[in-house]
């Protein structure tokens, strides 16, 4: 019975340390697997007589669909079986034909056509949603914002070929290419008049961005209506500057592919920064403006994905993530995400070639339509896009930066933002503490450790090892507060002090020492062997006294009355006053105690038959230490630098609080870092359960677990190999 | 000659005994620097600084100061002569204070840098008086005269004579308002949730009948009957707490009137013997260990979160004992010796280890989210979507560091088992006693110093533990405590408050971080004697232990 139940607890307790690693992998996966779509309905084109389809949309919770025609009508649409809800003509002027069309954007969900006349319509599909007896219905209804009549684009009354539209809080912008061959850019201001609702309160301005554009096949314009994209027939883009209406500027022109291969699709990603070329080798291109040395903004070709054969069909883009989709003649859709570099899903969709394809406002649905007029509507799973192996340790090209970069940078006010979530700049700041932590605390501590297992007398031991070892006890964020509250502005105000101290101490130790052994035998033998620490301690304190006394001096010698001000001046060195030098004395101080007491262990632990032979043979006690005792103890003391290395690598508070928790990489010791710990504890309150944030920041948890559990167990192994050693010795 | 003298000591080895003999004693000293400054500062906090009013010359302008120094520092002259400051030619480096003036609805802000050459005079008047409000910080000033509702009952000298007993009966108001905000309104906030929660439940099992709901609504009309008669008295309570005043001048002699109710003590430094200070030190600290905090926890006590950190290590205590001793009796005990035990033991070993934020990640994820979660969703769903488990809260931080400290008592258990002589089991095995028994009775009561030491080195780490706490139900000021007087007394799902998280609250994260410093020092000089304490306990007990077992053994 007891039997059972001690073995019941004793595997369960077990089982709960396998849970920790079990439970951070059940979080962290999903990061990384692919994108599942499955078929849910397909059917015939509903109203197929309304027209052929130009536009398709679907609202957020993909019930309806909306689908505007070329002959001017907009069919809502039920999404599971294509019944038709309604069926509305839009208020065309009489006698014209619809010569342009063109998709908003899809945060306002809006369409604009273009007319035989000059003239240009903007009409908003918006959904009402009501819960009448409990249960949700969606009302679809159609909406002017610019009235019901067509707005004049061409003064001179030539057919719009092509229209690009967007609005912004109060102001519209077109940007139309005429039949004529004219590129024109018209803006609609609303005008500070009290009666606002007054329809003539528009102020028009008209701008010819181009006399002669020639065959414009694509126009974009983005969000913020400051650049203007239109690309001919030749495969020719030009990138206009409009951010003055009245004055367009073309800035540079560029060939977006090579010869013998042409462009079938164009759209921009979402943020409108980036643009998605879709061309006839099945390939998809990212474009998007990066800043040259002379401040001059050049489209650029960022990255490329090839998955299908077939030329491109169609773009489709999600909303508030950089991610799209691309359709291909041979009825493929492919799912892929820029930042991620991923290609997430490639499924057939249809068997014919798609002509129309459009992703859910919640990106968990695609609506496709192909050449035979069947609409396929498929649900879609797709998580953590933006996460892949490149995107966490690679350089990425983000939009709107230089050059491809580390960058930590997780979260933003903007919706259209790009998260960054490159692990680099947080791993190697991680690995930078723990380097200059060690660097403080190996020499004290394995020397410390030498002196106190093998010189020094047992009384003054019996004190020495509990005191070290009561270091480690001090919770971390009192050393942490110290080092960030008075550490850091005494090290900033005593710099050179620091330094000179650091260079000092070595060489004043040794020759305090050797006037010490210069002394007459009386004085000498008042203290017996073993206790030089106790004689060290006022030689120190007086060396340390004498070097922070000399600081100012020194700084008025060498560094101009202020090192801070000499480093960033003279040297070009950036100062941050909570930088990696607190944080490596700081740490440092930390982790002393860890590698003191087992490296103690170790050395203290080597028979002494050893170090006896030794010394009969003649030997110096410093010759038997470091050619006897310290060989046979080395596995411990590597073990003990692990163990101490685990416990650099995965401390939080002291980093939390003696660094500013930058994200940089730069291994300057006096700039910041921030560590996977650190990260983990700012930011991991406020993200959101089981977003893409929240994995990665378990991600970085799994990180540090398993990193610190294959280094203790490495040491623990070395440990126990020694311990064998010993008993057998 | 002693060139070749130093040779010769170099080539006897001796530099390197030496310079490793400085590594400990460099060791030693940042230890004992380490716990000399926090005791030094930390103890200072309380102690009732000299008042000085001085004369200060900025340029053309004299301005008249009082308040007290906090902190004097050296800095070179050139480098204020660069900032534009007049000194004379031949000065290198000149003082400068740290001046803490007070006022702070007066002037603006507590502290101001002074330059010790600009200091034309300096006084220290017996009769300055420091006010230590609730609000707003001390007052620094004389005391003009005391007001009751606006007519001037004492002035001058007898006034500071008048004040103390005033004082006494505004602190008791202010404490009978604390009592019926506190405890009263508080209990019948309580009880109204209750009975919300009990309506909720009552409609989502479908059994909301009229009846049931008019018992809760009466219920309910009765505890707002309650209330109001509360509300009544409180108004009373605080139209009389608004009788009394005091009138201050500052330095600049303009007056202040200050109402009583909002004066916590009164005192004035400079007219203080020895003794008036050390028994003022006394009622500081007193204060501090059990007061509640005021001004953002920049002032006043620190009781909340002693009593949430010994709180949750109690809770946690109560996890972590039967688990680390059950795992430690199975693998000592009763696991067979092999492979697959001894990967066990080293997988357990190296969980002491693991960084503390890695357990915060798993606390929140697993415990917080799922678990609390789940719990949300089958025991209270009349809070929802407000979650009573399914965030952050006492009883995950408990869990989370039990967890944490596990390893620690697992490995001291299995030490201390590991040293109970064979012989002691087999004698107990040869009376015929069970292996159940022989644990039961000789084993575990032999090994239970080994337990306490594992268990004392738990609570010290779980004590002085932060970055887990603060993803797992650490909050800067904690509206109840865990423990109180409604029912079930004991709140698991509450926030709490913790010592270590006090300290880095406070000393980064508060607004007005000068002033809240020494209260910094102070929180972490509690700190580190409680764990330090601890740990000294721990080694004792294992020496002795150690000593027990020779003699068993011998």
């Amino acid at each position: 019975m007891a039997r059972l139940l001690v073995g019941a607890g004793g595997i369960s307790v077990v089982v709960a340390i396998l849970l920790i690693f079990l439970y951070f992998l059940y979080v962290v996966l999903p990061l990384f697997k692919p994108a599942n779509a499955q078929a849910v309905a397909s059917y015939t084109l509903p109203g197929a007589d309304a027209g052929r389809t130009l536009h398709l949309a679907m609202e957020e919770q993909t019930e309806i669909a909306v689908r505007f025609t070329a002959d001017g009508k907009a069919v809502f649409f039920h999404l599971s079986d294509g019944q038709v809800i309604s069926e509305e003509t839009l208020p065309l002027p009489k006698g014209v034909e619809i010569t342009a069309f063109s998709a908003i954007d899809l945060h306002h969900e809006a369409v604009a056509y273009g007319f035989s006349d000059g003239t240009a319509l903007v009409v908003r599909h918006s959904y009402q949603v009501t819960f009448p007896d409990d249960k949700r219905v969606i009302t679809p209804r159609l909406e002017y914002p610019l009235g019901t009549r067509p707005i004049v684009v061409d003064d001179n009354r030539a057919a719009l070929k092509k229209l690009a539209v967007q609005s912004g809080d109060d102001e519209t912008t077109l940007a139309a290419a005429t039949a004529d061959g004219r590129l024109l850019l018209v803006n609609l201001a609303r005008e500070e008049s009290f009666n606002d609702e007054d329809e003539a309160g528009l102020e028009r301005t008209v701008a010819l961005m181009a006399e002669e554009a020639g065959d414009v096949r694509y126009l974009l314009l983005d969000q913020e209506r400051i650049k203007v994209y239109a690309i001919d027939a030749q495969n020719e883009l030009s990138f206009y500057d409009v951010r003055d209406k009245q004055a367009p500027e073309l800035l540079h022109r560029i060939f977006l592919v090579e010869k013998g291969k042409e462009i079938t699709a164009v759209q921009f990603l979402t943020g409108d920064i980036s643009l998605l070329v879709g061309d006839s080798s099945g390939a998809v291109v990212q474009w998007f403006p990066v800043r040259d040395e002379r401040g001059n903004h050049n489209l650029t070709r960022i990255r490329s994905f090839k998955t299908f054969r077939a030329p491109i069909t169609a773009l489709a883009i999600e909303r508030g993530r950089k991610g799209f989709y691309a359709a291909d003649r041979s009825g493929h859709v492919g799912i892929f995400n820029t930042t991620g570099e991923r290609t997430l899903l490639k499924a057939r969709v249809a068997s014919e070639a798609i002509r129309q394809l459009v992703v859910a406002p919640r990106a968990n649905a695609m609506l496709a339509e192909d050449k035979e007029g069947q609409l396929h509507f498929w649900h879609v799973h797709n998580e953590h896009p933006e996460v892949s192996w490149s995107s966490l340790w690679g350089k990425v090209w983000y939009e709107s930066y230089e050059k491809p970069a580390y960058v930590w940078q997780s979260t933003s006010a903007s919706n259209d933002f790009e998260p960054k979530l490159s692990l680099v700049p947080i791993s190697f700041g991680t690995i930078k503490a723990a380097f200059y932590a060690m660097l403080v605390a190996m020499p004290l501590s394995i020397l410390g450790a030498i002196y106190t297992a093998y010189f020094m007398s047992t009384r003054m031991r019996q004190v020495v090892k509990p005191s070290i070892e009561i270091m480690a006890a001090l919770p971390t964020v009192i050393l942490g507060f110290l080092a960030g509250l008075w550490l850091a502005p005494f090290l900033e105000k005593n710099l050179p002090g620091i330094f000179t101290l650091l260079f000092l101490l070595p060489p004043g130790i040794v020759l305090v020492a050797f006037l010490w052994s210069q002394l007459p035998g009386k004085v000498r033998h008042a203290i017996p062997d073993g206790w030089e620490a106790v004689l060290l301690i006022p030689a120190v304190l007086l060396i340390s006294w004498g070097a922070l006394a000399a600081s100012p001096g020194i700084e008025q010698v060498f560094f101009g009355g202020n090192m801070r001000t000499w480093l960033t001046n003279e040297m070009g060195i950036d100062f941050d006053q909570r930088n990696a030098l607190v944080v490596g004395l700081a740490m440092g101080f930390a982790v002393i105690p860890n590698i003191f007491s087992i490296a103690e262990d170790a050395i203290f632990g080597v028979p002494k038959h050893l170090s006896n032979g030794s010394l009969a043979l003649g030997a110096t006690p410093w010759q038997t230490m470091w050619r006897v005792v310290l060989l046979t103890a080395s596995p411990g003391i590597f073990s003990a630098i692990m163990i101490g290395l685990g416990r650099a690598v995965g401390e939080t508070m002291i980093v939390l609080m003696a660094t500013g928790n930058t994200p940089v990489i730069d291994f300057s010791i006096f700039q910041g870092l921030r560590t996977l710990s650190a990260n983990i504890a700012v930011e991991m309150p406020e993200s959101e359960v089981n977003s893409t944030h929240y994995r990665v920041l378990f991600l970085a948890a799994l990180v540090l677990f398993l990193f610190t559990f294959i280094v203790n167990t490495i040491a623990e192994l070395v440990r126990q190999h020694l311990r064998k050693k010993y008993s057998s010795l | 000659m002693a060139m070749r003298k130093f040779t010769k000591w170099y080539q006897s080895g001796a530099p390197w005994v030496w310079l490793s003999a400085g590594a400990v004693s460099i060791c030693l000293l940042m230890v004992f620097g380490i716990l000399l400054l926090i005791v030094m500062r930390g103890m200072g906090y309380f102690w009732p600084g000299e008042l000085v009013q001085l004369t200060y010359r900025d340029g053309a302008q004299e301005t008249v100061l009082v308040g007290e120094f906090q902190e004097h520092e050296q800095v070179p002259a050139a480098q204020l002569r660069a900032a534009g400051i007049e000194l004379p030619a031949e000065q290198k480096t000149v003082q400068r204070h740290l001046f803490k003036v007070g006022n702070r609805d007066v002037l603006g802000q507590d502290f101001r840098w002074l330059l010790d050459t600009h200091i034309t005079a300096k006084h220290y008047p017996a009769e300055l008086v420091v006010l230590e409000r609730r609000e707003w910080g001390n007052f620094y000033g004389y005391l003009k005269a005391i007001k009751r509702d606006g007519n001037v009952v004492a002035e001058g000298e007898a006034a500071y004579r008048e004040l103390s007993g005033r004082l006494d009966g505004a602190l008791k108001l202010h404490g009978e308002i604390r009592t019926i905000e506190k405890q009263q309104i508080g209990a019948i906030n309580y009880s109204l949730e209750r009975l919300r929660l009990d309506r909720r439940v009552l409609e989502l099992e479908g059994e909301d009948t009229p009846e049931a709901l008019a018992e809760l609504e009466q219920e309910r009309l009765a505890l707002e009957e309650r209330y109001k008669t509360l509300q009544t008295s409180l108004v009373t309570l605080y139209q009389e707490s608004k009788h009394d005043g005091v009138v201050m001048q500052d330095a600049n002699g303009q007056e202040k009137e200050i109402l009583l109710s909002q004066v916590v003590r009164v005192y004035q430094p400079n007219a203080m013997s020895v003794i008036d200070k050390c028994r003022h030190y006394l009622t500081k600290v007193w204060e501090f260990v059990t007061d509640e905090p005021r001004e953002a926890n920049t002032e006043g006590g620190i009781f909340p979160a002693i009593f949430g950190t010994v709180v949750m290590v109690m809770i946690m205590t109560v996890f972590v004992t039967p688990l680390g001793v059950i795992a430690a009796v199975y693998l000592r005990e009763y696991a067979r010796q092999g492979a697959l035990t001894r990967t066990v033991r080293i997988a357990v070993n190296n969980l002491a280890g693991v960084p503390s934020i890695v357990y915060g990640v798993f606390g929140l994820g697993f415990f917080v989210y799922f678990l609390g979660g789940s719990i949300d969703q089958l025991f209270f769903p009349e809070a929802l979507p407000a979650p009573t488990f399914g965030t952050p809260g006492l009883l995950w931080s408990s869990l989370t560091l039990a967890l944490l400290t596990l390893p620690v008592v697992i490995v001291a258990t299995e030490e201390g088992l590991s040293r109970i002589p064979r012989s002691v089991r087999e004698g107990s095995l040869a009376l015929g006693a069970t292996k159940a028994e022989t644990l039961w009775r000789i084993v575990l009561p032999m090994a239970s110093p080994a337990l306490m030491t594992g268990l004392i080195l738990a609570v010290a780490r779980a004590a002085g533990e932060v970055a887990p706490l603060m993803l797992v139900g650490v909050v800067k000021l904690a509206p109840a405590l865990p423990l109180d007087m409604n029912a079930p007394y004991l709140h698991l799902d509450r926030k709490l408050m913790h010592l270590g998280f006090h300290v880095f609250d406070v000393g980064f994260q508060s607004p007005n971080v000068e002033a809240a410093r020494p209260l910094v020092y102070a929180t972490a000089l509690l700190l580190v004697v409680v764990i330090v304490v601890l740990n000294l306990l721990a080694i004792y007990i294992r020496n002795r232990l150690r000593e027990k077992y020779r003699t068993l053994e011998g």
